[in-house]
């Protein structure tokens, strides 16, 4: 695998804020790639610095086996997909999709039936002469997609792009983006703070916290074998067994995890008291306290459900039970 | 593709790499402008204020000396500094009175066209030539003029002849007293008082006013408790411009008004006629520590917010 | 309580308000057409078309005019240019001073206009510079600059975050992002900042009686029929002329940012 965007010991330093702090990252040709963590964790500077927005402050950027810190944005094959969608108010659709094209200098009958067809595949076709605040939030999305795509980048790099739009269009996009992106071929960088879309969208995911990377893997390690605390809780709210617990069990001194859809009520096991009970709809959501260690479990429908109050036995598979590194 | 190669291009990447470099080239010609064309010649007018003139040559004598501003406290000159302040404060006190209920029906009660009436109707008169404004008082306040033809025909004169007889408001017409002078000033500031008022009322969310009433409160009781507080750095930010532009004007006392003086008279005649220009750039230093003062008392009640 | 009409009183005082602030410069449209020319009279004891032309006639008023009009003209361009480019400065980033420009701005609006003009004409007679067109030029550029700055700082805003970065994303340098996405986007700001500009430089006298000399704009001209009238219906005449050419930037000025985020004439 070639890589596509490569970033060796990358920092960004605003003053004291360190923004990115060290962070080495490979990027494959072709992968969709998410970079995950809570907002202020310096994934958005990440992506900003493989557009070009922002400078390192130390360390080296490769995008496609070339040096491009000294490379200014519009000399960058990459093209980005704004979470405000920063479409150009004064423009109509056509010409904002053709923006890129007119700036290459492209003769204007060609960039806009280059548009008009960019459009049609986004399902936008007959919108090119509507200004962009004529538009929803969907349709807006879908002309700053097609406006970045229309340069024919290498890598499509999107901030948030979903974040504005409601949860049932949310999920629609989320399936169109992958189909576009296994058709395309390209590269995809995906910066979100929802790890559902994280994990359901990607190839692999990197999660951000305070300008470092914790963790990078697929989504099944991610979620299932998370490295540290961090991870653990930030990704799926895991259940997270402090050192001395885990130790007990397993005679590792380590940071445990345990998903909360693993643990089940038996007739031995670990002695719980029941602190609340959320009804989800497909689940039930039991909130426990596991001898000072605060847990929860998720019972499937048709199981039967403690009441708050209750002190019940829980327990887990040993294989549930993942240790992360000591 | 044709990309961003020539000179142009190359300016571009150098700006995009260090772009503190296109800031300091965007602020360096206004910078450049108003720091040494306007602060300088600021600074050059504050210096000479600290030179002294020689009684009997009537020469400027180039010596760091505080007795200009000691000549300030003579008291022909203190009288118009105080004089000024006084005429300063009535003027932003009546623009307040007379602008709060005009603000506040176009921030709460215009709607539609009436919000478009209401709004030129504040812009106009603030943009419309200053001159032509004081101006149309001297046709106003004539003695063959409107008003008194008004007193006459209402047979009110007397009641005006009365009002003239009280001393240091009066004199002997409406053209030549202090009155007037106010009239004149209360008329050409009033739109630098509504403007700001109603800036400040129109970010009072209706919600906030249907709290107070849901609680129990009487309109008048809202207008009081909640309308007006939120309103005060509204009236502050306007009183900043009636009672500053107050303060240096010294063509409308000229024009409308008794023969006492203002500061901006004083500092124009020290300058003219009397060539004392330590005088006069020690009267101009007075309404600059007025207004930097009532800054300082405005930004601690959070007025520039309102501006 | 929203929905409620408004109080009598409130109508009445609101009512009075505007009346106040319109009532004397109508009066000037009824003067101009006075056959009285020794004093104000009131009313006029007839009314006449004649000091139009009488005023036509005048080549001292068509001096004074061409002088400010050029003065304004020349002054709103270099507002025009260093307020922008202000503008762009502070709305980008922040940098050190950022406070400090803004300030420097707004003094020579915030300050008494004597303040400014004294310290000019001292200023000039130090450095021994005769008055002339560029010393009222200088002037009027300095207290105009804050008004376009005004009007587009708020639009620089709006285009200087994402806007640029998707400009210059999609392949456009510093030069095409300026041309193709900035100036499309603050055009509208700039013409009404400029319109109000030329308002208030055609209309100013305070610090022009200190920067001109013997030279006469059109304010310069009105104060000394003020001061020593010597033919009122001419004054009277020029008087309407003045109110009805400074309405035009102004409604236009209006037109042009209404409806948008700040709109126009705040900044005097």
């Amino acid at each position: 695998m070639t890589s596509a965007i490569r970033f060796s010991g990358v920092s960004r330093h605003f003053g004291d804020v360190k923004a990115v702090d060290g962070v080495d990252l490979d990027i494959a040709e072709g992968e969709f790639f998410a970079m995950l963590g809570p907002s202020g964790s310096g994934k958005t500077t990440c992506l900003r610095l493989i557009a070009g927005f922002e400078r390192p402050t130390s360390g080296t950027i490769e995008i496609f086996g070339k040096v491009v810190q000294d490379t200014p944005p519009y000399k960058r094959d990459v093209n980005t997909v704004f979470q405000d969608y920063a479409l150009f108010p004064h423009l109509n659709v056509r010409d904002n999709v053709a923006y890129g094209l007119m700036i290459a200098g492209l003769a204007k009958k060609n960039r806009h039936k280059s548009a008009d067809d960019a459009l049609e595949i986004v399902a936008l076709g007959g919108y090119g002469d509507r200004k962009p605040s004529e538009l929803s939030g969907g349709q807006r999305q879908r002309v700053a997609l097609a406006r970045a795509l229309i340069n024919q980048p290498k890598a499509l790099l999107l901030d948030e792009p979903l974040g504005a739009l409601d949860l049932k269009l949310r999920e629609q996009m989320q399936e169109e983006l992958k189909v576009l992106q296994r058709n395309l071929g390209i590269t995809f960088v995906f910066v979100t703070h929802d790890q559902s879309e994280a994990l359901s969208m990607a190839d692999r995911v990197a999660v951000f916290d305070a300008g470092k990377i914790i963790q990078v893997g697929t989504p099944e390690a991610i979620y299932y074998r998370p490295e540290r605390p961090f991870v653990a809780d930030f990704v799926g709210s895991s259940n997270v067994l402090p050192p001395e617990f885990v130790a007990k069990l397993t005679g590792t001194m380590a940071y445990g995890a345990v998903r909360p859809e693993a643990v089940y009520l038996a007739d031995h096991g670990h002695s719980a008291c029941v602190k609340t009970v959320s009804f989800l709809g497909t689940a039930t959501r039991v909130s426990l306290d596991v001898a000072g260690t605060p847990m929860t479990m998720l019972l499937p429908k048709g199981a039967l459900i403690p009441k708050s109050g209750e002190t019940v036995l829980i327990d887990w598979a040993a294989h549930d039970l993942h240790v992360m590194h000591p | 593709m044709n990309r961003n190669s020539g000179p142009l291009g190359r300016i571009s990447d150098a700006l995009w790499r260090k772009p503190s470099l296109l800031i300091f080239l965007l602020i360096l010609p206004p910078a450049l402008w108003l720091g040494i064309i306007y602060l300088g010649s600021l600074f050059a007018l504050l210096a000479q204020s600290f030179f002294s003139i020689d009684e009997f040559t009537g020469q400027i004598q180039y010596e760091w000396t505080l007795k200009t501003y000691g000549e300030l406290f003579r008291p022909s000159n203190f009288d118009i500094i105080i004089r000024t302040v006084v005429m300063a404060t009535a003027v932003t006190i009546g623009a307040a009175i007379i602008g709060f209920p005009v603000a506040y029906y176009a921030a709460r009660y215009a709607r539609g066209k009436w919000k478009a009436v209401f709004y030129l109707g504040i812009m106009m008169p603030l943009w419309s030539s200053y001159l032509v404004k004081v101006y149309a008082w001297k046709l106003i306040l004539a003695k063959e003029g409107i008003l008194n033809w008004l007193f006459e025909t209402l047979h009110l004169s007397w009641l005006l002849e009365a009002y003239l007889s009280i001393p240091i408001i009066g004199g002997n017409s409406l053209s030549v007293s202090a009155t007037g002078t106010f009239l004149v000033f209360l008329y050409v500031w009033l739109p630098f008082m509504i403007l700001p008022i109603q800036a400040s009322l129109e970010r009072v969310p209706v919600s906030m006013l249907e709290a107070s009433g849901d609680l129990g409160a009487r309109p008048s009781q809202t207008f009081r408790h909640v309308l007006l507080p939120l309103a005060l750095p509204g009236v502050i930010a306007g009183s900043i411009f009636t009672f500053s532009l107050t303060l240096g004007d010294y063509i409308i006392p000229q024009i409308v008004g008794s023969s006492r003086r203002f500061i901006g008279q004083a500092v124009y005649a020290f300058q003219g006629t009397a060539g004392n220009i330590p005088l006069a750039a020690a009267f101009a230093v007075v309404p600059i520590l007025l207004m930097a003062v009532y800054l300082w008392i405005a930004k601690r009640k959070g007025a520039f917010d309102a501006l | 309580m929203h929905s409620d009409r408004a109080p009598l009183g409130l109508k009445i005082a609101a009512g009075f308000g505007l009346a106040f602030m319109h009532l004397p410069i109508l009066l000037i449209f009824v003067y101009a057409f006075t056959t009285e020319d020794k004093s104000y009279q009131w009313p006029p004891p007839g009314f006449t078309l004649k000091w139009f032309g009488v005023t036509w006639g005048r080549s001292d008023v068509w001096e004074a005019l061409a002088l400010s009009l050029k003065v304004a003209s020349i002054s709103t361009v270099i507002a025009l240019v260093l307020g922008t480019l202000c503008a762009a400065a502070v709305s980008r980033t922040k940098f050190f001073g950022r406070e400090v420009i803004s300030l420097l701005v707004i003094l020579p609006i915030a300050l008494p206009g004597i303040i400014t003009g004294i310290s000019l004409r001292s200023a000039f007679n130090l450095a021994d510079i005769p008055f002339s067109f560029w010393t009222i030029v200088l002037g009027h550029a300095t207290f105009c600059v804050v008004v376009v700055y005004n009007n587009a700082v708020a639009r620089f805003r709006r285009v200087s975050g994402s806007l640029v970065e998707a400009s210059m994303d999609l392949g456009a340098n510093s030069f095409q992002t300026f041309r193709y996405v900035i100036m499309p986007n603050i055009s509208t700001a700039l013409l009404a900042g400029g319109m109000l500009a030329f308002a208030l430089s055609f209309d100013e006298v305070i610090v022009t009686t200190f920067t001109a000399g013997q030279q006469q704009t059109l304010p310069i001209w009105m104060l000394e029929e003020l001061v020593r009238p010597r033919e009122r219906p001419v004054t009277n005449v020029v008087a309407m002329v003045v109110v009805l050419v400074t309405f035009l930037p102004i409604l236009g000025a209006y037109y042009l940012t209404r409806g948008t985020d700040t709109v126009a004439g705040q900044g005097k």
